[in-house]
């Protein structure tokens, strides 16, 4: 018999399945606009522009809803969790074994840091894309190389993510965390030696 | 929506705050790359570019496609006119074949986006201006030309001294091909001193006209005269 532990809240589930479904969206939508290939075979630019636009808008409307609505404390108390990064987690980065990990190993940390960095950027730049179309003082020459610049990290740290939840035997158990919330005890033991599951 | 209460006394948590440093830099990074993007990827973008073609995720050559209606206009050689209108004594509307006859021009010029991007070294193949207004009689008067694309409702104008800037010409060919339908097929013009808003694509129509108006963006706020680099907010 198999012994589940619980791993990620409801609040945590929801946040990152919102985050995926409007970063999908938008990663749908702005290749439209920005690989000419597409841009000729489905046309209808200024349609796509404002379904691009309005999910941006959407997305980040969606992850501030969904952290006023859900488990604020619990949130606050995985930002910090996110944040610290131990010894263990150093010897992790440079890949010296044995690094036992909490909830959260290293590389996911950076994750987290790098993907609410770039969320911010990717509205602001977009923002300041939209609002240059209207007025010239919003326009900055870079704006449209920072905006590529992060779809291209933000895919790459999307590719790897994919492959270590979906693909990699040894962690895509995972998915099934973030999924239903819980995780086998024995998975948790063996990947994540420091957590205390409650 | 809490389904695992926080326990009343958390243990503190070791370790250094290296999340929020890395969540800083990378939004302080992407913040001021606003100032300093643009020169770095110009640089990167020359080093990688024979890389570049072998990624299919790269637009080709640095293009985007802009269009500002529903679909791209297509092209017909039998039915595709170029009309020579306004203030001439004689209308004339010339088919792809009496352009292509025209005398042929060709040039390397590098072509600006006004959102920031550059595509340099495009090679276009056309006509110049000269040439195929030799093919009307002007009315007196005349001081600037509005030329209009297939793509409703785009257009745009320039004076005639803009027009007859050297290396002002309506392309038919780029990088050695006939131009392509996103590119504006089979005629767009091209003003490398101006940017990409003013280089209408798809062009059917050219009028003769006293006055210059207002083009599709100007009419949105753009600047009427869009010099690369001394106009839309932009300063050299």
């Amino acid at each position: 018999m198999t012994r589940y532990v619980r791993r990620f809240s409801r609040t945590e589930r929801v946040l990152h399945w919102a985050n995926a479904l409007g970063f999908f969206t938008l990663l749908a939508s702005g290749l439209i606009l920005y690989l000419p290939s597409l841009a000729v075979l489905i046309g209808r630019s200024p349609l796509v522009k404002d379904v691009h636009f309005w999910s941006g808008i959407g997305w980040v409307a969606l992850l501030v809803l969904v952290l006023l609505v859900g488990d604020r404390r619990g949130m606050l108390r995985t930002a910090r969790e996110l944040d610290r990064f131990d010894v263990d987690d150093a010897r992790w980065l440079l890949g010296r074994r044995p690094a036992p990990q909490g909830r959260f190993n290293a590389g996911q940390k950076l994750n987290a840091a790098l993907t609410a960095a770039f969320t911010l950027l990717f509205l602001m730049s977009g923002l300041l894309l939209w609002l240059g179309e209207r007025d010239t003082r919003f326009r900055f020459a870079s704006t449209v190389i920072l905006h590529d610049g992060l779809m291209y990290a933000a895919l790459a740290l999307l590719v790897g993510h994919l492959y270590l939840a979906v693909i990699h035997p040894a962690t895509r158990h995972a998915l099934r965390g973030i999924t239903v919330g819980t995780v086998s005890e024995e998975w948790a033991r063996r990947h994540h030696g420091k957590w205390k599951p409650e | 929506m809490s389904d695992s209460p926080p326990p009343p006394t958390s243990p503190p948590l070791e370790g250094s705050r290296v999340g929020r440093g890395v969540f800083l830099a990378t939004a302080l990074g992407g913040l001021t790359s606003l100032w300093w993007g643009r020169s770095v990827w110009s640089r990167i973008s020359g080093a990688i570019s024979p890389v570049e073609s072998l990624i299919p995720l790269i637009p080709n050559g640095g293009w985007r496609i802009y269009t500002v209606s529903g679909s791209l206009p297509s092209f017909d050689p039998a039915s595709w006119r170029l009309e020579l209108a306004g203030a001439v004594e004689r209308p004339v509307a010339l088919d792809y074949r009496q352009l292509l006859a025209l005398p042929k021009a060709e040039q390397v010029s590098t072509f600006h986006c006004v959102t920031g991007w550059t595509v340099r070294d495009v090679a276009w193949g056309g006509v110049r201006i000269r040439d195929v207004l030799a093919q009307v009689k002007p009315q007196p008067g005349v001081r600037a030309l509005r030329f209009l694309s297939a793509e409703h409702p785009y257009g745009d104008y320039l004076t005639l001294g803009q027009a007859s800037l050297p290396d002002v010409m309506l392309a038919y060919e780029m990088d050695g091909k006939p131009l392509t339908r996103a590119h504006g097929a089979p005629l767009r013009l091209v003003i490398p001193d101006m940017y990409g808003y003013k280089n209408v694509k798809w062009l059917k129509r050219i009028e003769l006209v006293a006055h210059e108006g207002s083009g599709y963006w100007e009419q949105l706020g753009y600047d009427q005269n869009a010099w690369v680099g001394r106009s839309n907010g932009y300063r050299m």
